[in-house]
């Protein structure tokens, strides 16, 4: 099973204009970019396309920011990072914009957003993901955002993980 | 269905190589888009392309890396994407739990120890699918879903230095 998130040929939301080549290309690596010399001639020798074709389109959708990167995929646990930890902050709304990107800019936060309150249960609208070791390791670095937020945090807490309930990840509709 | 973080904090710690750790380290940042990339990441690191190659392969097939490719923007792909939580009292938890997976739209759920003890990601063919896909797991399940969607992105960058 699947979840889908469709490709059309119209425009994405930053204009880029995603054409039928891309969205064959995006399905042909879902699974990840052939592990060979010249990966672009393999996809190109599947889709028949050039090398040259295939390498100017992947280079066209990272820069318009369709693809974020051609990257590896730890998984954190094997690594030794196994807490993970959203930690969730109620920021004054006139200091977010500039705080966030402190935020961002630290390097042991891999997620930063601003989301809506949803008052009065859910008082917090900056998150940001932490990944450690061991709990005391995220609560050292929740200690380390707190430092940078000062005054402007009322107040703060951090979310641990107990189950994965479900995990399919993003897909595409073929 | 559901998987204990417990169980996955049990996974045994890779034992990496040298050459394994520079590689996790380096590739994690993204492949240069140019011809022969593994050779240009090769030469960067003082390596063959083929100890590239021949590593990468390995910690694919060891579960080290779970995906080697290209990282796709969901938000930029032209659907919907959100995350959202739910408060569950614990004898409907089981149910909800299996009435939320049920819906194709959502694509990660966690259990977290909170009052909000339920959170998932939706990612729907269209913008507007979101607020339908919501109004229907609150039909299903009977309890209110808290959208969350992103306001502002300050950073996405996973990146676990070995």
């Amino acid at each position: 099973m699947s979840t889908s998130t469709s490709l059309s040929d119209t425009e994405t939301q930053n204009g880029f204009a995603m054409t039928e080549r891309d969205r064959e290309l995006i399905l042909a690596t879902q699974a990840g970019l052939p592990l060979v010399s010249d990966p672009w001639a393999e996809l190109g020798k599947q889709l028949d396309m050039n090398a040259a074709e295939v390498l100017a389109r992947f280079q066209a959708m990272q820069q318009a920011g369709v693809i974020r990167r051609v990257a590896a995929v730890p998984d954190h646990y094997r690594l030794g990072y196994r807490y993970n930890g959203m930690t969730v902050w109620d920021l004054a709304d006139d200091r977010i914009a500039e705080l966030g990107v402190a935020i961002g800019e630290l390097p042991f936060v891999s997620h930063c957003y601003r989301r809506p309150r949803h008052l009065p249960y859910w008082s917090f609208n900056l998150f940001a993901m932490v990944h450690g070791t061991t709990r005391e390791e995220v609560e050292d670095k929740a200690a380390q955002i707190r430092a940078v937020l000062g005054d402007a945090c009322q107040q703060h807490t951090i979310l641990y993980s107990s189950a994965i309930l479900k995990k399919t990840g993003l897909r595409l509709r073929k | 269905m559901s998987a204990t973080i417990e169980s996955r904090r049990q996974a045994p710690v890779a034992d990496l190589s040298p050459v394994e750790k520079v590689l996790i380290n380096r590739l994690q940042h993204g492949l240069p888009l140019v011809p022969h990339p593994y050779a240009a990441v090769a030469e960067e690191l003082n390596l063959s392309e083929q100890q590239v190659l021949s590593t990468v392969k390995n910690l694919l097939a060891e579960g080290v890396l779970t995906r080697f490719g290209p990282m796709f923007h969901a938000g930029e792909l032209g659907g919907g994407l959100t995350l959202a939580a739910m408060r569950i009292p614990e004898v409907d938890f089981e149910r909800v739990t299996e009435q939320v997976n049920s819906f194709d739209e959502v694509a990660h759920n966690y259990r977290r120890e909170h009052d909000l003890n339920m959170w998932f990601v939706l990612a729907t063919e269209t913008q507007g699918a979101i607020e339908n896909t919501i109004g229907a797991i609150e039909e299903t399940t009977g309890y209110p879903v808290y959208n969350m969607p992103k306001e502002q992105e300050f950073h996405v960058h996973l990146h676990f230095p070995v």
